[in-house]
């Protein structure tokens, strides 16, 4: 049997390979699919759920699912996207996400999808959790408040940097990412030029001294969309 | 159209800095074509303290810190066909709403006694009842009253203002393109 097989996305076939997952054919077509903890490199974690999508009728995250043939696929739909605006505006009330001085604002993943998704403010509570910020690194500073638990660093750190930095501890609600050192960042053996850092999706993990290089509204998603550079393979 | 017939408009700037109003000045001339559509009610822009007529549009900067600003906003609500948040701090609580992990006597206490360029030889903590108490957390408006539109941004630029209005006030479909919903 060919490894060749079809998928149909929101009415238009595109092609796709066995072993892919849907989010690696749709990116290869120029169809972009919502994500926030998938990021190109590492295994997909399918925790945050951006990605939902569905398939012959099903949620699932298309981060993880495989391609089958004929598989029919939903992902523009006003029901998807009101799911996956929902999951970010969640986000936003379960840390303290003030994007008016944040350095990350304009290069956030969180906000682009936000923007993407045209979200004018959240439709739940907020919580306004108690968060700490660490600063202890010279180059590097951690701010918990800005987490949103996707893994990124935690990944990319064991996989890509070969270190144990980053990890979780507490469940539900109470979920955290934590260090690997009992107190303090400036006890682990972060690096500034760790992969780890640049793999956060936010504010939460950031460089020192770097953060107005570029300012803002000349920024990385100021201007587009994110995943404009996947839709712009079709053009 | 005569002028009695003109949409009024109302604005108020709550737990916000003005900069949204600013914001509204920021229209430039089209502050011109503005006042050929309506007029303006309360506003802190013409110094009107109370509502005179039933508006069709308030535009609220800020959130709630204290129980004057959730008396305001009710008052808003109450005399505005369409009630507009205006601004990070109205939509999401913004810079006033950093103290909403730190329990409300901490703040107090930093404010008026332990900051570190605090010089108050009395030691009292400002309680007149001339004074709005203060609210436990800094809320956003819809999270006090029913609020049908959000602009966010700190502030939201003219453009993003300007184009909102105008939709409304003509009964256009509102569609903000791409960079006009900011959050910074
Ligand atoms: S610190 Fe950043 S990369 Fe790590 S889990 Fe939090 S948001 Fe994800
Ligand atoms: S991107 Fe698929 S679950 Fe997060």
């Amino acid at each position: 049997m060919s490894d060749n097989i079809t998928i149909t996305i929101d009415g238009v076939e595109i092609p796709a390979k066995q072993g892919q997952t849907i989010m690696q054919a749709a990116d290869d077509a120029g169809v972009y699919i919502p994500r926030l903890c998938a990021y190109n490199g590492l295994e997909p974690h399918g925790s945050c759920r951006v990605c939902t999508i569905k398939i012959n009728g099903r949620f699932q995250a298309a981060c993880t699912q495989p391609v089958a043939p004929g598989a029919i696929i939903e992902n523009e739909t006003d029901e998807i996207n009101d799911i996956r605006k929902s999951i970010v505006e969640m986000f936003f009330v379960e840390g303290n996400h003030f994007c008016m001085f944040c350095e990350k604002s304009g290069n956030c993943e969180l906000q682009a999808l936000a923007y993407r998704l045209k979200i004018p403010a959240p439709r739940y509570p907020f919580l306004w959790p108690d968060r700490q910020v660490d600063a202890s690194h010279p180059d590097v500073i951690i701010d918990k408040n800005r987490c949103v638990l996707c893994g990124r660093c935690v990944r990319a750190s064991k996989d890509l940097d070969g270190k144990d930095v980053f990890g979780f501890v507490g469940r539900g609600p109470d979920k955290q990412l934590a260090i690997d050192a009992t107190a303090r960042l400036v006890d682990t053996d972060l690096d500034v030029r760790d992969k780890a850092i640049d793999a956060c999706p936010v504010g939460s993990i950031m460089k020192k001294r770097v953060g107005f290089a570029i300012p803002i509204g000349q920024r990385k998603y100021d201007k587009k969309p994110i995943g404009s550079d996947i839709e712009d393979k079709n053009k | 159209m005569a002028n009695d017939e003109k949409p009024k408009v109302a604005t108020a700037s709550l737990a916000g800095c003005f900069g949204c109003h600013m914001s509204i000045l920021d229209i430039d001339d089209r502050i011109l074509k503005l006042i050929e559509l309506v007029d303006f009610n309360k506003s802190p822009i013409d110094d009107i303290k109370t509502f005179t007529a039933r508006c069709a549009v308030g535009l609220i900067e800020g959130g709630c810190c204290n129980e004057e600003n959730v008396h305001n906003l009710q008052e808003f609500r109450k005399n505005c066909d369409i009630l507009i948040s205006l601004g990070d701090c109205a939509t999401m609580g913004g810079i006033p709403a950093m103290r909403n992990n730190i329990p409300l006597q901490e703040c107090l206490d930093e404010a008026y006694l332990n900051g570190p360029t605090v010089h108050n030889p009395s030691g009292i903590i400002p309680s007149d009842p001339e004074l709005p108490l203060l609210l436990n957390k800094v809320y956003p408006c819809h999270e006090v009253v029913k609020i049908d539109y959000h602009i966010p941004g700190c502030p939201p630029s003219a453009d993003t203002i300007w184009e909102m209005l105008v939709a409304l006030l003509t009964g256009k479909k509102i569609d903000l393109p791409y960079g006009l919903i900011k959050y910074d």
